[in-house]
């Protein structure tokens, strides 16, 4: 059991972090403002859940200017799409244990 | 707690993956009524063409500019009608219809449609009139099949299914305006029937 606990990552233990994992995991990158409308959350709260998996080096925040607009990019690495494949492994051989 | 909480972790990445990748509000019902726009279109068409037997359809006729019309008007009707549906669709199920994935979606339907719709447009310009019911149909198959990576799967078998009709077109090319009844009409039927029950009704 231990080693099977051993993958569940402490990182992706919150719904935002896990949301935003998963839409990197199927897009090639995604807005500030997609990822709010998907995961129905505030400004700040995606701004700090997205800066906990940047500091994991789990994505990458990209800041440009569209024309006179801000935009912020999010991207997954490579790391990151590793580590929650493992993520979900781990999750779904938990689920077959139960 | 675990087990459950893990199930719905999975859930919750699995619908999250789906929402992000593909428009899911695209309306069923709005394939029936482009289907039946259609057939009303051909019906109208066939009338014409039975009323004026002794004419050759040429780019200059006055029948030619009519079918060109009726064909607009079905075109034209069923987009609005589709948009009009799918925005309600999307507000029922809180999407919003133009964001990353209906963006991604139009783009590449519309790409193989245009397309096909210079390609049928520069044939009719050199005389092959033949051959246009045939490749509209077959381009509007693969339009179909390319937008389906962004949307219901369903999609997918709509134009694998107009894209062997768009075939069996061009063997049988005297037949246009029958095999354009069966593909852009009864298909759209067919098919939006399916996914009507299979998702609106929800």
């Amino acid at each position: 059991m231990k080693s099977i606990l051993e993958n569940i990552n402490k990182a992706f233990d919150h719904r935002i972090r896990l949301g935003i994992m998963s839409i990197l995991m199927v897009n090639e990158n995604a807005d500030f403002t997609t990822l709010k409308e998907l995961l129905g959350v505030t400004d700040g709260n995606l701004a700090s859940h997205a800066k906990a998996l940047e500091a994991e080096q789990y994505i990458t925040i990209e800041k440009q200017f569209i024309g006179k607009k801000p935009n912020t990019r999010y991207i997954a690495t490579k790391e990151g799409r590793k580590a929650f494949q493992d993520h979900i492994d781990a999750l779904e051989k938990l689920i077959q244990k139960n | 707690m675990e087990a459950n909480n893990y199930l719905q972790d999975l859930k919750d990445i699995k619908d999250l993956m789906n929402k992000s990748s593909q428009f899911i509000s695209l309306s069923g019902l709005s394939g029936i009524l482009a289907g039946v726009y259609a057939l009303i279109g051909a019906w109208i068409a066939n009338a014409l063409i039975e009323n004026n037997t002794r004419l050759y359809i040429t780019l200059e006729s006055v029948l030619f500019k009519q079918i060109l019309l009726i064909a607009g008007c079905v075109l034209a009707a069923s987009l609005i009608t589709a948009y009009l549906l799918t925005v309600n669709k999307a507000k029922k199920m809180g999407e919003k219809v133009w964001n990353a994935s209906s963006k991604r979606l139009l783009i590449n339907f519309a790409i193989p449609l245009v397309t096909g719709g210079i390609f049928a447009l520069l044939l009719l310009k050199n005389g092959y009139y033949g051959l246009v019911a045939p490749i509209m149909l077959l381009f509007y198959g693969m339009a179909c099949l390319n937008a389906s990576k962004y949307t219901l799967r369903d999609v997918r078998y709509l134009g694998l299914t107009e894209i062997i009709l768009g075939l069996f077109a061009v063997e049988f090319s005297g037949y246009g305006l029958y095999f354009w009844v069966l593909g852009f009409g009864v298909c759209h039927i067919l098919y939006g029937t399916v996914m009507y029950y299979k998702y609106d009704r929800k």
